[in-house]
């Protein structure tokens, strides 16, 4: 996979661009769910785990003028596919690493995974954490395994954006995407090209000249 | 039932059949086969079985002209069989017992013939071996003795001739049968007219359905709705466990995965705490034979037959109730084997144990369990791909096809290895390099993951899949680019909101299968999906597979008006292909389905079993009329219903046969594109 950054447009006042996201985390924490709630605003109890990855794209509008295109990795978690995970990772403008707020032991994965991209991905990668399965905890408070503070902390010492999120309820999952959007750099963009905003323009072209937007994000 | 069944094909049913026909003891083997320690065991592989095979025996109806070429090319003459005298005068006065009966000794003639070996050729023509059951149970037959089994007494060889089987001695009936002669002369219904019984039971309405009667002692099938529902997990307090281990046992099919070390792997019911235990005592069992150097095969326990495959460090069990054959069942096990290959690789799964013996390999196969169940519950609903090993194509024309061929050459991109378009488990198209077949045992594999596994297309998006595809190569990953077209999307979707799947079922799914080496070729190939997909909109051949699929599989009297046939399936042996029509509206039942698929793995077993030389064999039983047919160039298996006769049988069969003759290249893919 070619290297890419986020492909940008304008016209007139509008604005265009589009990004490369990536899930990471534990298995079964609720990265495809969330994946899901975020594309189609669907959910499903009963999911099958992601065999490989997926890849799936929506696009949201920030404002009248802005509108950006997610391309997104879901990634699976079992460790076999640990190896392919770089080639995931290794060009994408922004990253959601999630653990469940029921398990301990995922925030450590998570916290695995920062410290990876943090090393070997785009250095300037935007990356949210989030603590998924909100919906639970609700129900049953005991049932939490990891204080908001405790990850809060670490997601500010990390440099992360932090949310809690139920895939299920939805219950911050557009916040979450919106506000990694908003931190995304949406001023690089070149003339649009009037295919860009469907398939078969820029983003299936990584090579395309033009559409890479160089310059690392200033926020 | 059994017993009644028994009863009931006494001596004036096989009067009633004498003249060429086996049926009565075919059917009482089948229908024995579910309590008996004999039926199947005749495909058991090691030699020693042979006591097991009288059904496979008991089935020769055959004459020595039908004893021709067994391999696939069929260029291989047999010698005739040579004439079995001393057996004729031997008919046993009640053909009851099978269990008790040993086989032929039958060496002399299997030994030339390798019924089972078959070179098989993929679409294009090219060659491979391919792991049919019987051509593991020909390599296998070398470890003789050794192979071992839990039923000792099997393994002696009578040659008391008293026991038999009647109908080896209607050979004697039928010296002129013509295996490539005309289905309907060859079971002349003339024959059966001689019988008053036959003459009383044909006058019957010859319409009367399938499975229709309720057969009240049918025991065998009793749980069968229940047989996909969970299993509980046993509390932690153990207050249900009874209960729960009730509602385990109920279950038709068990499937156990464990490594030699004896940890657990994979239980398609029951969790590890109501597991546990067994998996204990069958890794005793196993490891006893198998520090033995005897390696056990398979035993039986009351009605329930149990197989064993070792592959490394790894065993495999099937536990069955449903009267399949042990070799059957095996290439059952080998699929599941295949999975675990596919997800592992063979090197890592060795170094997994090299290295610790006593590994855990569940952590390693997370997520695949869902695969596992899949494949292992197509097994239990039954699956004619699985029983054939052979493929199903989507039938549309030779010329629509050759389209959809070429453009998938043009899109190809340098990094595709193999490029294929699927409709609901169907094959459509595939191009592929000269030098390379597809395993069709690997493509099961792959539309098990994609059409039968939920996992991938709940994804909803494109799919990026590393895939180990043992057939092609054990021992490293292939990387695989799956989208799906919903058939009932009015047309392509943009990518925005591209496979959606919700509420539609496997069937209506087209998917475009991409498979390259390089694992970082995912975009490149989402490029040539695209433009494939593009091209095939607007040549028109998009429109053509989603009304092919749509429209599904004719019915049988589509396919041959009037007929009596309620079911068939051809398989061309050249083509290592299928053809069905379709299941409903008689088999639409997982019930009906099962039953459907029960009696396509008897005839199935009668005719692959290791000593057999059956090529025709008719089986009548109380709820249905069945037929199979076996030469070098195809497998025909057909229903019908109780009272159909022989002669609308094979007439039906006869049709059946021509019309994919005259429609063989729509139904199959006859030399596929190559690059
Ligand atoms: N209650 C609850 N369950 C969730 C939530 N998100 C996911 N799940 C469940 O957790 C399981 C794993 O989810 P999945 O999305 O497959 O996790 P992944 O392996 O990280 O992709 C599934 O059974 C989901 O239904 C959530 O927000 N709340
Ligand atoms: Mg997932």
């Amino acid at each position: 996979m070619a290297a890419r950054g986020p492909a940008g447009s304008r016209v007139g006042n509008s604005r265009f661009a589009q990004f490369k996201l990536v899930l990471l985390g534990e298995s079964a924490v609720g990265k495809s769910s969330i994946v899901l709630r975020f594309v189609k605003d669907q959910f499903d109890s009963y999911r099958e785990s992601t065999i490989g990855a997926a890849f799936l794209t929506q696009t949201i509008s920030l404002d009248e003028n802005t509108t950006v295109k997610f391309e997104i990795w879901d990634t699976a978690g079992q460790e076999r596919y640990k190896s392919l995970a770089p080639m995931y990772y290794r060009n994408a403008n922004c990253a959601v690493v999630v653990y469940d707020i029921t398990q301990a032991s995922s925030l450590d994965k998570a916290k695995q995974w920062v410290k990876e991209l943090q090393r070997q991905a785009n250095e300037n990668i935007i990356i949210a954490l989030a603590g998924n399965k909100l919906d639970l905890v609700t129900e049953q408070p005991d049932k939490r395994a990891i204080q908001t503070a405790d990850a809060e902390a670490y997601a500010r010492e990390a440099g992360l954006l932090f949310f809690e999120t139920s895939a299920k309820t939805a219950e911050n999952v557009r916040e979450l995407f919106t506000s990694i959007a908003k931190k995304l750099p949406l001023d690089q963009a070149g003339p649009r090209n009037p295919r860009s905003g469907g398939r078969g323009g820029v983003e299936l072209r990584p090579d395309t000249p033009g559409t890479q937007a160089g310059g690392p994000c200033s926020c | 039932m059994r017993h009644s069944s028994d009863q009931r094909k006494s001596h004036s049913h096989d009067r009633l059949y004498a003249p060429i026909d086996t049926a009565p003891t075919a059917t009482a083997a089948k229908e024995d086969g579910i309590t008996a320690t004999m039926t199947y065991d005749g495909e058991n592989e090691a030699p020693k079985h042979r006591t097991h095979a009288d059904s496979d025996e008991s089935m020769a109806t055959i004459t020595p002209q039908e004893d021709d070429g067994t391999t696939l090319e069929g260029h291989e003459q047999r010698p005739a069989l040579p004439p079995r005298p001393s057996l004729l005068g031997d008919r046993p006065t009640t053909p009851l017992s099978p269990r008790k009966r040993p086989a032929l000794q039958s060496k002399p003639t299997t030994a030339v013939s390798s019924v089972d070996i078959q070179t098989l050729s993929f679409p294009d023509g090219s060659r491979g071996t391919f792991p049919t059951p019987g051509s593991r149970s020909v390599s296998e037959a070398g470890h003789g003795i050794s192979g071992g089994t839990s039923t000792p007494s099997s393994r002696k060889v009578s040659q008391n001739g008293s026991e038999f089987d009647d109908s080896t001695s209607l050979m004697s009936y039928t010296p002129t049968l013509r295996a490539n002669g005309d289905l309907a002369s060859l079971l002349d219904e003339g024959l059966n007219s001689q019988s008053p019984a036959w003459k009383l039971l044909s006058s019957q309405a010859d319409n009367v359905n399938l499975f229709e009667t309720i057969d009240y002692e049918d025991n065998a099938l009793l749980n069968f709705d229940q047989e996909f529902d969970e299993v509980e997990a046993v509390d932690s307090k153990g207050g249900n466990e009874e209960q729960v281990l009730l509602l385990w046992k109920a279950k038709l099919k068990h499937y156990l995965i464990l490594s030699s070390a004896g940890k657990p792997i994979y239980s398609r019911h029951g969790d590890q705490n109501l597991i546990n235990g067994y998996i204990g005592i069958i890794q005793t069992i196993i490891s006893f034979f198998q520090d033995a150097k005897d390696p056990l095969m398979g035993f039986t326990a009351g009605g329930t037959r149990f197989v064993v495959l070792i592959e490394g460090p790894l065993y495999f069990v099937a536990i069955s109730k449903l009267g399949e054959s042990d070799s059957q069942l095996r290439a059952q096990l080998e699929a599941l084997y295949m999975q675990i290959l596919s997800t592992l690789t063979l090197p890592t799964l060795t170094q997994l144990f090299t290295n610790r013996p006593n590994t855990d390999l569940r952590r390693p196969l997370e997520g695949t369990e869902t695969l596992l169940s899949s494949l292992a519950d197509t097994f239990t609903k039954g699956s004619p791909s699985a029983l054939l090993s052979a493929l199903e194509c989507l039938k549309i024309r030779k010329s629509q096809r050759h389209t959809i061929n070429n453009t998938l050459l043009k899109a190809r991109t340098e990094k595709l290895l193999y490029g294929l378009v699927v409709a609901g488990g169907r094959l459509v198209s595939v191009i592929r390099p000269k030098r390379h077949s597809l395993h069709p045992s690997d493509l099961s594999l792959i539309f098990n993951m994609l059409f039968e596994a939920g996992s991938v297309k709940a994804g909803g998006g494109e799919n990026w899949i590393p895939v180990c595809l043992p057939g092609f190569n054990k021992t490293g990953y292939l990387y695989m680019y799956v989208s799906f077209i919903n058939a009932h999307d009015g047309e392509e979707s943009s990518s925005d909101q591209r496979p959606s799947t919700a509420g539609s079922s496997p069937e209506d799914e087209i998917a475009i299968l991409l498979i390259s080496t390089d694992k970082e070729s995912f975009y490149e190939l989402k490029q040539m999906r695209d433009d494939v997909v593009a091209q095939l909109e607007s040549n028109g051949s998009m429109g053509i597979i989603k009304a092919a699929v749509r429209q599904g599989r004719p019915s049988t009297a589509d396919i041959v008006p009037g007929t009596q046939l309620r079911h068939f399936l051809y398989k061309s042996r050249a083509n290592v292909q299928f053809m069905m029509p379709s299941l409903s509206p008689d088999f639409s039942s997982p019930l009906a389905r099962r039953k459907l698929m029960s009696l396509y793995h008897n005839l199935h077993a009668s005719t692959h079993a290791k000593h057999s030389h059956v090529k025709v064999l008719h089986c009548v039983a109380r709820d249905s009329n069945s037929l199979v047919w076996t030469t070098p160039l195809f497998e025909f298996y057909c229903i019908a219903g109780p009272n159909t006769s022989r002669a609308g049988l094979t007439h039906g069969a006869n049709k059946v046969i021509q019309w994919v003759k005259r429609e063989e290249e729509r139904v199959f893919i006859i030399g596929g594109a190559v690059f």
